[in-house]
């Protein structure tokens, strides 16, 4: 079951990847979020990804396969988003960073006529509030109190590395100009960092090891403990219905 | 109501025949099942009493959210998945609905968190059982949800205005929630033998918890007269009960499952099943803190309040910085910080 036999079916597959890790990551901050508003907020963006989730998985094949029989080898999301959510500064960094690359790349994708052109359409109002959300919260943690700038500025620091591989082209995302959507992105986060008070981080944005390593199905460490879990009880009852 | 507003109405400093009109009033509209209105004159026992049913209320709401979010990560399909994240999404939101009619009363969330994480204010026991399968998701929906409706509804017709609202909107979620865990039964119970066997240990191990979510027996329940007199609450413990079982056995023969208790048969006189004597030694051991969780939900509850601290100060900081920047603020609401 690798599934990437035609351009389209691999692009799903990195897209729908990228927000099945993403919510299932947002998931776990489930009943530990630091106010009972973010509990409502952290919930909602990971149903609309898990929703993203569900329609391009099912473009590759049936949504249950995908998500719970493949290998961690056979995924083609992104490593930054399967990396653990850390404190609340982590996890906002892993979303800004994210988000700001999903909605760009989701306007480009609705303005074309391709075979992500409506989901794109619909998902770019969903990305656009994720986008607000972490703007917002990076404002706050980066002009709010010592502590959280701090947190905040070691946060976009760890993450950084992975920001490089966004913009690694993706067979089957015809017409997209990734040079171009990485000089927006890198605008865009720019611009609010700036605001919030908070440098760009230096350093390499990818490594020999980690550029497209995601997209090439090479993960970090911490992902195969968290498909473990995802997958576990799925796979204890083989061919049974839910 | 009695268009007196709380300051004018308090004890102090009013003459006696006025607080005795003002209490009379009261209980006259109350009687005639007039709404209260937060800025309407009441007797302080029954501010306090709201306070501590609501505060109640809320708190469960948010410890309940723990036991079904132990499976968002190991649900066994996306479909199940996406029910199960928005529906413990719906319990925060019924938490901050019910912490927001508190305010009505003067009383802070924080203060009434404060309460809750400091261990003088109580939430329901059944969230002090362990979720250890992904049966007892849908055993949760299914029961706790469908004890809480009927716990629930006549709180619609609740006195308090406020409390009443924010029941009818709640109320129509928690019926979802039902259905929802109706359903995954049903999935389990007609599945593989594993999978129904799944479903019948949960329904075995929650039955008997969700039949104490009623409280204790109507001789021995504490506020239950006053709240009946001030139209809080307008049924017994026992009533409810009955009313929970009789919608249950019937759902129970339809998912297949059978309920633990031998003694559970339909009565032709009484028009309602006769069932077993419930373990109440169990009930107070848990509600003083020895059940299974007890430790593990507040301190869970703690730790999420504690690790938050640095994000919540941040966001007040920041707020302060920009307070002469409405637009901004405005603009930041979405976000709500
Ligand atoms: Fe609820
Ligand atoms: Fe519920």
């Amino acid at each position: 079951m690798t599934a990437t036999d035609t351009p389209t079916v691999n692009a799903a597959l990195a897209l729908g990847d990228d927000a099945l890790i993403l919510s299932h990551r947002l998931g776990e901050w489930a009943g530990h979020a630091p106010e009972l508003e973010e509990e409502v907020a952290l919930a909602n963006i990971a149903l609309d990804l898990l929703g993203q989730a569900r329609f391009l998985l099912s473009m590759a094949g049936d949504e249950d396969e995908m998500a719970f029989l493949r290998e961690e080898r056979s995924f083609r999301n992104l490593q930054l988003v399967e990396q653990p959510n850390g404190d609340f500064a982590h996890t906002i960094a892993r979303q800004l960073y994210f988000s700001l690359y999903q909605h760009e790349l989701h306007t480009d994708l609705a303005a074309g006529d391709g075979p992500f052109a409506g989901l794109a359409a619909k998902a770019v109002k969903e990305t656009a509030y994720h986008r607000d959300h972490a703007v917002q919260w990076t404002l706050r943690l980066g002009d709010g109190t010592e502590e959280s700038r701090r947190r905040m500025r070691a946060a976009l620091d760890a993450l950084w590395k992975f920001t490089g591989e966004m913009f690694q082209p993706v067979e089957g995302l015809d017409g997209i100009d990734w040079a171009v959507l990485e000089g927006r992105w890198l605008t865009a986060l720019t611009g609010v960092l700036e605001q919030a008070g908070l440098a760009v981080p230096e350093g390499p944005r990818t490594g020999a090891w980690a550029a497209g390593a995601g997209r090439q199905g090479l993960h970090t460490e911490p992902f195969g403990r968290m498909l473990a879990e995802m997958q576990h009880l799925h796979r204890s009852h083989p061919g049974a219905s839910w | 109501m009695v268009a007196v507003t709380p300051e004018s109405g308090q004890d102090s400093g009013l003459g006696a025949d006025l607080g005795a009109q003002l209490a009379a009033a009261f209980d006259a509209a109350v009687a005639a099942d007039e709404r209260v209105e937060p800025r309407d004159w009441m007797p302080e026992e029954y501010r306090a009493s709201l306070v501590r049913q609501m505060a109640q209320h809320a708190h469960s709401e948010i410890i309940g959210m723990q036991p079904e979010a132990n499976w968002i990560t190991r649900a066994p399909s996306l479909r199940r998945k996406a029910i199960l994240m928005a529906k413990v999404q719906d319990e925060a939101g019924h938490g901050l609905y019910l912490y927001s009619a508190a305010e009505t009363l003067g009383t802070s969330r924080d203060e009434l968190l404060d309460k809750l994480h400091s261990g003088r204010q109580k939430y329901s026991s059944i969230f002090n059982y362990p979720t250890l399968t992904w049966a007892d998701v849908g055993a949760i929906g299914w029961l706790v949800d469908g004890a809480a409706i009927t716990n629930q509804v006549p709180l619609c017709r609740c006195s308090y205005g406020p409390y009443a609202r924010a029941m009818v909107r709640i109320c129509k979620e928690e019926s979802f929630h039902q259905r929802q865990g109706f359903e995954l039964l049903l999935a389990l119970s007609k599945g593989t033998p594993e999978q129904h066997a799944m479903a019948q240990d949960a329904v075995d191990r929650w039955w008997w918890p969700s039949l104490m979510m009623f409280g204790p027996p109507d001789d021995e329940s504490a506020h239950s007269a006053q709240s009946m007199a001030w139209r809080i609450k307008r049924h017994s413990n026992d009533e409810l009960r009955q009313r929970f079982v009789d919608i249950a056995v019937p759902q129970a023969e339809t998912l297949g499952l059978t309920l633990p208790d031998p003694d559970l048969k339909w009565n032709e006189e009484r028009g309602h099943y006769d069932f077993g004597p419930i373990d109440w030694a169990e009930f107070w051991d848990v509600l003083k803190g020895n059940g299974p969780c007890n430790e593990q939900r507040l301190s869970q509850r703690r730790r999420a309040h504690e690790e938050g601290a640095w994000v919540r100060e941040a966001a007040a900081a920041y707020a302060r910085k920009h307070a002469a920047a409405p637009a901004a603020a405005a603009r930041n609401e979405e976000a709500r910080v």
